[in-house]
């Protein structure tokens, strides 16, 4: 079935290229003249700053690879190399460590936004599924990263985290061992971490472009939830958000700047300015923040087995979100009731946040019991019930809709019917 | 330009005098390219030797060990350095020696130091395809000129490190050096 | 619709005052002025060459210093000749000899610093168990940072009656259950300092501590020079981005 595409392109070496592979008639299509709802608000830059944020990763990461020795004898040491010796070895470095705290900053937003606007509703319940393999995928990968400076906290951190495995019944000391390609965490687990923590960026690479697929199959959700009725509800990506995106990326850089400049080591653990040493435990084993809520989950069960399943249960329960919603309105601002209990859900995360933070005794247990059960709750119980009861305020005609009425931007409450959500 | 479906085509103004959305864009679009080529910088100079690499580029060499006719070899950027001591034998050998006798003619002052004949300072890998030459020390094979002897395929160099036998095809190379006292050389 | 975010707000900003708290238990540490410690700081380096001094003459007799070469100390002001001088003063191992010995000679500034002990076994023996941790990094492995170590060299004082104490322990209130296997490593009048400056137990702890901070953060003021040139660029560039952003969207409604 071979045939040429007749590209429309006026420069001649450009429309030679595209004639014979179109990838010029492509980009023009998805980000050229690609049709996007004209009312995103500025949560809609973060899935742009992600891209970003795993650019800089790879890049940086691949030019550390240059100098690191992923070795338990010498892995540490390079470290120090890189940051005192290489050119610039100390910027690099400093700006992949802060990046990865950037990139969970930077997703976690992109994921809070997805759900208080009901991003992962039909018809984009594979879209949400590939972000969350994108989740798990990037916390593996963080989580391997930390392990190869191979500083204290990287091998407690390290031992902690694959003993995880140990709780299954039967199978959990094989998968450990298996893990560690030993008897304890070693230089083959170091090589291995490495070895996979060069490779699993690049499959996250690939997921993001099949989330990227996805998403312009669907198009994209929008603050108002409802979908696009008319060629009056979109604007071409490029330059409109092209353009919008350019101004959050320069206030993220902004950001990230003053972390890497100015306060590297704020994120960081002192433990880790220590070489590992197997034969002694520091005093207090903290992941790092980004993983604080989920070490709270697993914490607050005083089963070993059930307080791992839980663990996991937290990210594979954002799996089956779309069919735990019962509601058919996506955005929060129609949803008088939730609008309210998503805040009280991220609440619940960040006080399992400070509660992984401290040592698990007296009111931070109680705490981060309270919080683990209202976080399934939320999935469990009250995203299933409050569908059903709750009663969404009146849906606005089309995103456009508000404007042509005469009044700004806002939702119009009680000028249209209650109308529920459309399949696109 | 109140419709918005006529913004995308709108956004050059139509009369295609400078506006100033033009000259924002035209700032934005700089900026954005001064700011690549900030970050490229910084990734390509952590590929030019690192400072612990910079720290072994010169090597100094205390002379005072090597007696006459005694040589030694040093390590200076990865390469074997044969600093040799000649005697005055050696020395006359190598400056009576006539130039088109030589395959790669050059006088032995061209290859030492002025005032500093008996050092003969000289990178020690043969000409022909990389080997190091035997012969810095008095114990090993010196070859018929009685400098060095490349074991791999015959070669053979004179007391100045010429070659004196094929198939190399030219001296010995010499690195820079200089005398920073009379028994103590910089290399590099 | 309100009520909610203003808690989590609360929680928020609760958890933002605790983290500090936290950070220090029992005796809380005294704050100093370090030349380092603002946005602009940078290292006052006649106090860091001092501090050198007093690591030469006192830390390095038990702490090594070994992710630092001598050439290193160009960072602190100190010229080519003054450094090949303090490096060539120390005897270092340097590979073998012709027949396959060991061998010694004088350090060059390429060198390592060279480490009081062989290894971990040796240090340990000689000082009754307890390993004297490397200092390279020691400003960033402790929480608190200069202001802990401050504390520790300024911390040994007499036992209170009762305090139990084991062999070979001394009494230091800032050190984490107030035994060290340090003894009091600073005095007034340890060091003789060339410059005049006082050196009475204040002074040589800042100063010590000025280059053990450089020792650990040696691009510390590089990093802070790019840093404000970096933010100033991407702030202009958020600016000319929005504007550009602003006059294209004006025409969107």
């Amino acid at each position: 079935m071979a045939g040429l595409h007749k590209s429309e392109f006026a420069n001649p070496v450009i429309n030679w290229i595209d004639t014979r592979l179109p990838i010029f008639t492509m980009m023009q299509k998805e980000y050229g003249v690609f049709p996007t709802p004209k009312n995103f608000n500025y949560l809609w830059n973060f899935g742009a700053l992600a891209m970003v944020n795993l650019m800089i990763m790879i890049i940086t990461g691949i030019f550390l690879a240059m100098n690191y020795q992923p070795n338990t004898e010498l892995a540490f040491g390079s470290v120090q190399h890189i940051m005192r010796d290489v050119n610039y070895g100390w910027l690099l470095r400093y700006v992949h460590q802060n990046g990865a705290s950037m990139f969970f900053i930077v997703t976690y937003i992109h994921i809070f936004r997805g759900m208080y606007y009901g991003s992962y509703k039909n018809p984009r319940e594979l879209l949400w599924i590939l972000g969350v393999v994108i989740l798990i995928l990037m916390m593996a990968t963080a989580f391997m990263g930390y392990v190869l400076p191979w500083g204290q906290m990287s091998y407690w951190g390290a031992t902690v985290i694959t003993n995880l495995f140990s709780a299954f019944p039967i199978v959990g000391p094989k998968i450990v061992t298996l893990l560690w390609g030993g008897f304890s965490v070693d230089n083959p687990t170091l090589n291995r971490f490495f070895s996979l923590h060069y490779l699993l960026p690049f499959v996250l690479v690939g997921v993001i472009f099949l989330h990227v697929a996805a998403l312009h199959i669907t198009g994209s959700n929008n603050p108002l939830g409802i979908d696009v009725k008319s060629p009056q509800d979109t604007l071409p990506f490029h330059p409109y958000y092209t353009v919008k995106d350019s101004v959050g990326i320069c206030v993220y850089l902004a950001v990230f700047a003053a972390l890497v400049f100015f306060a590297p080591n704020y994120l960081g653990d002192p433990n880790n300015f220590i070489p590992a040493n197997p034969l002694q435990t520091p005093a207090d084993i903290v992941p790092e923040w980004y993983f604080l809520p989920y070490y709270a989950i697993l914490r607050s069960v005083p089963n070993k087995l059930l307080g791992v399943c839980m663990m996991f249960g937290s990210l594979l329960v954002l799996f089956v979100l779309p069919w735990l919603d019962t509601s058919r309105v996506r955005s929060a601002r129609f949803r008088p009731i939730y609008r309210q209990l998503i805040w009280l859900w991220v609440v619940a995360v960040i006080v399992l946040g400070v509660c992984g933070a401290h040592k698990p005794e007296g009111i931070w247990v109680i705490l981060s019991r309270v919080a683990t059960l209202y976080y399934f709750l939320h999935f469990l119980v009250i995203l299933p019930v409050l569908g059903k009861l709750e009663r969404p305020l009146p849906l606005p005609e089309s995103i456009s809709q508000p404007v042509l009425g005469g009044r700004g931007g806002g939702p119009l409450p009680g000028s249209a019917p209650a109308k529920p959500m459309e399949k696109a | 330009m109140a419709d918005s479906s006529a913004a995308a085509a709108a956004h050059h103004a139509p009369s295609g005098e400078v506006t100033k959305r033009d000259l924002l864009q035209l700032i934005a679009v700089a900026g954005a390219a001064i700011g690549a080529g900030a970050i490229a910088w910084p990734l390509i100079d952590s590929m030019n030797p690192s400072k612990d690499v910079l720290a072994l580029s010169s090597v100094e060499v205390d002379l005072t060990p090597v007696t006459e006719g005694q040589g030694i070899t040093i390590v200076w950027q990865g390469k074997p350095i044969f600093v040799r001591h000649r005697t005055a034998a050696e020395i006359k050998e190598a400056q009576d020696v006539k130039l088109s006798d030589l395959i790669e003619p050059q006088a032995d002052s061209a290859r030492v130091k002025a005032g500093h004949d008996q050092w003969i300072v000289l990178i020690g890998i043969c000409t022909h395809l990389g080997c190091v030459p035997l012969g810095n020390k008095p114990s090993d094979p010196r070859g018929e000129w009685g400098g060095w002897f490349c074991p791999c395929h015959g070669s053979q160099y004179d007391t100045s490190g010429r070659v004196r036998h094929g198939p190399a095809p030219a001296n010995l190379a010499l690195p820079p050096y200089a005398f920073e006292s009379d028994t103590k050389i910089k290399v590099g | 619709m309100r009520p909610l975010r203003s808690l989590l707000a609360g929680v928020f900003a609760a958890g933002l005052l605790a983290a500090p708290a936290l950070a220090q238990e029992g005796e809380s540490l005294p704050h100093q002025k370090w030349s380092f410690d603002s946005l602009f700081g940078t290292f006052d380096l006649a106090a860091a060459q001092r501090g050198f001094q007093v690591y030469s003459n006192v830390c390095a007799n038990c702490h090594s210093l070994q992710y630092l070469h001598y050439r290193d100390l160009s960072g602190i002001g100190l010229d080519g000749d003054e450094i090949k001088a303090i490096a060539a003063a120390v005897t270092v191992p340097q590979g073998l000899d012709d027949q396959g010995n060991p061998k010694d000679g004088p350090a060059t500034p390429a060198n390592q610093f060279r480490s009081p002990f062989a290894n971990e076994k040796a240090a340990r023996a000689a000082n009754n168990g307890a390993l004297p941790p490397d200092l390279s990094l020691i400003v960033n492995a402790r929480e608190g940072g200069a202001d802990y170590i401050y504390g520790i060299l300024t911390g040994f004082v007499p036992a209170p009656s009762g305090f139990k104490m084991q062999d070979g322990m001394y009494y230091n209130k800032m050190f984490p259950g107030h035994q060290i296997g340090m003894p009091q490593p600073l005095q007034d009048g340890t060091v003789e300092y060339t410059d005049g400056t006082s050196n009475n137990l204040d002074q040589e702890a800042h100063d010590v501590i000025t280059f053990l901070s450089w020792a650990a953060n040696p691009e510390l003021v590089e990093r802070k020079q790019i840093g404000v040139r970096v933010i100033l660029f991407l702030v202009f560039m958020a600016g000319i981005t929005y504007a550009v952003k602003r006059k294209l969207w004006s025409d969107v409604h």
